[in-house]
């Protein structure tokens, strides 16, 4: 059914609801390859955004400055990421829980910091602007196909992943870390791989973001971007699948729809924030198994 | 141009005016920062929303200080009652909001505390409008004073003076008093404390209120440092963070370190590298991440 309204929505909305979808299904994707670290593996990374922004600009300088196919900068852009997340899951992953957080936030405010102040190679805080779009694709309604298809793939393969004995490993060492590693598995690999594997489709997101805006922005890697897309799962359900991505649809609606109606969208984000945090505590995903279970 | 694109002569009375100001403006990440650790220590949340406490802070104190203008003295009341002000925002938000989230777990109350972000932005806005706003320094205060050859602002002085007297309260209060063997005790294990009877729930609203307060002090003493604006949350929290984990999560003498570090390499950065200068802060957390990630008075880590 969803899958009906998404194929269709040209049809029937305005370029811009489709741009909005489009910025919706790309997120949705950057969400639940966060939550293969958050809800799946138990951890709290909270710098995500490095590897959305790494992709972005991965993407969009190797389309402008090297010419590279389309198809490739994708690619490129996400094992660009992964191999960020190699190094810093490399580091990251010898603390636990708000250490965890906390050092994977550091790291994502230093390549931050990096990327903000490189003006000569990134653009600095203009951001890298005018990112090209072949001209097949430079139609919104072309792009939002493309992006749709890509998007579903991530999902798919996603999906399979957490099906695997892999997943049910992450989930075990969520569970419970220790018992997981006395039953003989290296904790601190695994969760190394659903880390990389996390940074590798957060940066194929990012690469398409980078693509819808035609632009990167330093704003992709700051760390309103990262608790952002951690928010997204809470919201959405990190227990689930594709939660998530409800809850990436569900904050990206509310954003829209709060800015066009009034200058204080910041406060009103806010307190609907905190509402959800304080009383929705299974994310929506969670509530809906609520109301079929009882 | 010299080589390191130094653009002005380098000499001891730059090298020295530098190291006060950064010394000062050390001083009051440290107020900060102290309050940050401290929340951390005991509750053991990273409250994102320091840095709006510390921005409300100082905007409460240049309304204090536009009150009491005709008055002569409008520092000093602000800088006595406007911390109080925010300790008492800080306590009412950790009972009303925060203190439910306990039982949820650390994401949420994480999660709540960068929707406080967003709600004070724009509260803050409402109230005191989007220009940023300065507020003059305070009668007698205004002037330089000179030693080494060099002039230095008398405020950074006073700041300095502050900030170690701040330290030494802190210190006084952790080792001498039962509050603060209490603190130690939660922030060395919060389980024990509650079985050992103490009203955990009371001791979180009490250390909160004491970090806000901080966050309140720091914001009144930056106040009439340059200008108060509707950004100074986002980059003080960053530096307050860097300075937390280059210093040591929980260790109070770390946050004085680190927050000494950080504000001392910026001061200098900006003279040698000016355009990297941010860099070279970040620099620092990436060394301190990969050498020794407990920062530098921390300890290495049992889970929490």
């Amino acid at each position: 059914m969803t899958l009906a309204f998404l194929l269709t929505l040209p049809l029937y909305g305005s370029l811009f609801h489709v741009r909005l979808v489009n910025e919706m299904a790309i997120f949705a994707l950057f969400a639940i390859a966060t939550n293969l670290m958050l809800g799946y593996g138990g951890t709290m990374p909270f710098g995500q955004a490095a590897f959305f922004g790494a992709g972005a600009y991965a993407c969009g300088l190797l389309l402008m400055e090297a010419g590279v196919p389309l198809p490739l900068c994708l690619i490129a852009a996400g094992i660009l990421s992964a191999c960020l997340a190699v190094i810093i899951g490399f580091f990251s992953l010898r603390l636990t829980g708000i250490y965890f957080a906390m050092i994977t936030l550091a790291f994502s405010m230093m390549i931050w910091g990096v990327v903000w102040k490189w003006r000569s190679f990134t653009g600095g805080d203009d951001g890298l602007v005018g990112i090209p779009l072949p001209s097949a694709l430079a139609p919104v309604i072309n792009y939002y196909y493309l992006c749709l298809g890509i998007v579903a793939f991530c999902m798919i393969l996603l999906l399979t992943i957490v099906r695997s004995p892999f997943g049910s490993i992450l989930q075990a060492i969520r569970e419970n870390r220790v018992r997981t590693e006395f039953v003989g598995i290296n904790v601190k690999r695994h969760l190394l791989i659903g880390f990389v594997i996390s940074g590798f489709f957060c940066g194929v997101a990012g690469a398409l973001f980078a693509l819808l805006s035609r632009g990167a922005f330093t704003e992709y890697i700051n760390y309103p971007t990262s608790v952002e897309v951690v928010l997204m799962c809470i919201l959405g359900g990190v227990f689930s699948f594709a939660g998530p991505a409800l809850g990436a649809v569900v904050v990206i609606l509310l954003e829209s729809l709060i800015s066009s109606y009034t200058e204080y969208w910041l406060v009103i984000m806010g307190v609907v924030l905190i509402l959800l945090v304080e009383f929705v505590p299974g994310g929506i995903v969670g509530l809906i198994r609520q109301r079929k279970g009882a | 141009m010299h080589p390191l694109g130094v653009t002005m002569p380098l000499s001891a009375e730059l090298f020295l005016q530098q190291f006060i100001t950064g010394l000062s403006s050390g001083f009051v990440l440290f107020i900060l920062a102290s309050g940050l650790a401290l929340i951390f220590s005991v509750l053991g949340v990273l409250n994102f929303a320091h840095g709006s406490f510390y921005m409300v802070g100082a905007f409460m104190a240049s309304t204090i200080v536009g009150l009491l203008a005709k008055t002569g003295v409008s520092f000093w009341p602000a800088l006595v009652f406007g911390p109080f002000v925010i300790a008492i925002l800080g306590g009412v938000t950790e009972i009303v909001l925060l203190r439910r989230l306990y039982v949820r777990g650390l994401l949420y109350q994480l999660l709540l505390t960068y929707g406080l972000i967003l709600v004070f932005l724009d509260v803050t806005k409402a109230v005191w409008g989007p220009r940023p706003r300065t507020i003059p320094r305070p009668f007698g205060l205004e002037g330089w004073v000179s030693f080494g050859g060099a002039n230095f602002p008398s405020y950074s002085l006073f700041l300095v003076v502050m900030g170690v007297l701040i330290y030494f309260l802190l210190v006084g209060i952790l080792k001498r008093t039962q509050l603060g063997l209490r603190i130690r005790a939660a922030a060395s294990s919060g389980e024990m404390v509650s079985a050992l009877g103490i009203n955990t729930p009371r001791l979180f609203s009490l250390v909160f209120f004491i970090g806000c307060w901080l966050a309140g002090l720091a914001g009144a003493l930056a106040a009439p440092v340059g200008s108060i604006s509707l950004g100074m949350d986002a980059s003080m929290i960053i530096k307050c963070f860097i300075v937390i984990v280059v210093g040591g999560m929980g260790s109070l003498f770390g946050a004085l370190i680190g927050a000494l570090i950080i504000a001392l390499v910026e001061a200098y950065a900006i003279l040698f590298f000016p355009e990297f200068s941010i860099v070279c802060i970040y620099i620092i957390m990436a060394l301190v991440l990969l050498i020794r990630p407990w920062g530098i008075c921390g300890k290495p880590l049992i889970e929490r």
